[in-house]
């Protein structure tokens, strides 16, 4: 590293407390919008969520449906790849448990589709035994359009761009589909702690 | 910020552009794939403020490129675009 | 140093990082500064064309931005016109730290679309919204040096008349001006956003000729639609959206 120029020292970048933030982020204190597009705006009445692919029936709840599902409120660290990390932010939501509740699958991965084409895959266990919700609120108030409402997925212990904004449904196999990003250089898997950003990482 | 702040055009990506290929590309023409449009590459829009950017139809919105980059490692998606004419 | 004034199609010789030294530093507006820079290789430019910035900190992290270049292919020195966003990164720097003397890393030119070289002729209606004058006024300096008989009309928003770029050398130009927020005493210009009508009356009645429309998403978009809407070919109107995305 030759040439340093004087005097910028940059956005205040705070490394946090290593216990909490993953190597190589640092914290935010606002909540950066990324977008690979326009921001989808469905009806709440055209909306619904679907589970499809490798189980029995597909399944399917109107936003009304959804919302009359029992719901948590949790407080979550969320890392995203571009290396910003926020603490301790609040969400309300359906765990991933409760909408898979009376499905049965021999199914291993999931690919969840969204409003505007943005697609991601994680394997099934990590949308269960409470690490996965779809969220519908955020610090108290509904998801904003552009950070993901009505409901994004949320799976605070993967890379964000995992949590998938705009959120219609789950597609369960038995393969591992790269989604989005993942199809673009992106790990499949994205562990924040092992720095899990691209192919090989 | 406005929504339509993550929102530029091909001009922006020009300097991407230019890691990636010896020739200008934001004035060759190309055909999107989804809807027929044809553009200059400068012409479309860009969403950069993301893990990659992604080029999309001025007309339909759709996807033409994608482009990541991890220090010297790049990828590419042009899987949006029919042809592309250049005038090198 | 001759520049070398580059025509019609490029071969492109690799985009590399330069350092370039600061000549001079100049107050345009209370949020807008010009960067007269000092590059020694550079290679020649064509007006409309940016420059990509970066910034490099002690502890390796590094920052970059697009600025347009101001100056026309025939100055003797690269100018970079920068206006300060108030949560930026990278503008707070160049606007108020930056000194002369220093060095700034810097590669360009860049982009082919958005440029006018005198040789296309005219006539000529460039539409600016903010700082999105920066690379009409490269392409009036051109001009001005090579092609003064081309026709070209300017047409500036900006919020007032104290947020106007380069307002002493404009008043050498056909500048139509609309200030949205705030007029001088006794003002008759325009005092609202551009519209059809605005257009209407500004632009070339035959729609003829080229047109460059540059300035924030919602502004070039609004004006591009206009411009097809009052008769300008589509393939005659070149637009530039500006973002805040990173500052």
């Amino acid at each position: 590293m030759s040439f340093v120029s004087r005097g910028f020292r940059g956005k205040r970048r705070d490394e946090g407390p290593s216990d909490r933030v993953p190597p190589g982020q640092y914290l935010v204190d606002d909540f950066p919008v990324l977008s690979a597009g326009p921001t989808p705006r469905t009806p709440l009445e055209e909306w619904d969520f679907a589970l499809t692919g490798d189980i029995g029936e597909p399944k399917r709840w109107t936003w009304e449906e959804f919302l009359a599902l029992p719901s948590e409120t949790l407080t979550k660290d969320i890392h995203c790849v571009t290396k910003w990390s926020k603490l301790d932010t609040v969400w309300e939501g359906v765990a991933i448990d409760t909408l898979l509740e009376d499905i049965e699958t021999s199914a291993e991965y999931a690919t969840a589709f969204c409003d505007g084409g943005y697609t991601t895959n994680v394997p099934l266990e990590d949308l269960t035994d409470g690490k996965a919700w779809v969220a519908y609120n955020y610090d108290g108030e509904p998801l904003d359009p552009e950070h993901g409402g009505p409901a994004r997925l949320l799976v605070p212990h993967l890379y964000f761009w995992k949590s998938a904004k705009w959120v219609r449904g789950l597609r369960l196999a038995d393969e591992d589909e790269p989604g989005f990003w993942e199809s673009l250089g992106y790990h499949m898997y994205g562990d924040p702690w092992r720095e899990q950003r691209y192919w090989g990482d | 910020m406005e929504e339509q702040d993550l929102k530029l055009d091909g001009n922006s990506a020009a300097g991407l552009f230019r890691e990636l290929f010896s020739f200008e590309l934001t004035t060759a023409r190309g055909r999107c794939d989804n809807c027929g449009a044809v553009a200059e590459v400068g012409a479309v829009l860009v969403f950069a403020n993301a893990p990659g950017s992604v080029l999309r139809c001025p007309q339909c919105e759709s996807v033409l490129m994608r482009i990541a980059k991890n220090g010297e490692r790049y990828w590419l998606d042009v899987r949006g675009i029919t042809w592309l004419e250049i005038q090198a | 140093m001759a520049r070398a004034a580059v025509l019609g199609r490029l071969v492109l010789t690799p985009i590399r990082w330069q350092l370039c030294d600061v000549a001079e530093l100049i107050d345009e507006t209370p949020q807008v500064k010009t960067i007269i820079l000092d590059a020694p290789d550079w290679p020649g430019h064509r007006a409309g064309q940016h420059v990509d910035v970066r910034l490099t900190a002690e502890d390796g992290y590094q920052a970059q931005r697009s600025y347009s270049i101001a100056s026309a292919p025939e100055d003797e020195l690269l100018a970079i016109t920068v206006e300060k966003l108030d949560d930026g990164e990278v503008s707070p720097y160049l606007a108020e730290e930056l000194r002369v003397g220093d060095k700034l890393e810097l590669r360009g030119p860049i982009g082919g679309y958005f440029v006018w070289d005198a040789q296309q002729g005219g006539p000529l209606l460039l539409v600016g919204g903010g700082s999105g004058v920066v690379p009409l006024v490269s392409m009036l300096r051109h001009r001005a040096a090579v092609a003064p008989s081309v026709p070209a009309r300017l047409l500036y928003s900006a919020r007032s008349l104290d947020d106007v770029i380069y307002r002493a050398e404009l008043d050498g130009f056909d500048v139509v001006y609309t200030l949205t927020r705030e007029q001088p005493a006794g003002w008759t210009g325009f005092a609202r956003r551009v519209d059809d009508a605005m257009l209407r009356e500004v632009a070339d009645p035959n729609a003829e000729g080229l047109a460059y429309v540059c300035g924030p998403t919602r502004f070039v978009e609004a004006v591009a639609d206009g411009l097809v809407g009052v008769g300008y070919a589509p393939e005659n109107v070149r637009t530039e959206r500006f973002g805040p995305t990173g500052g």
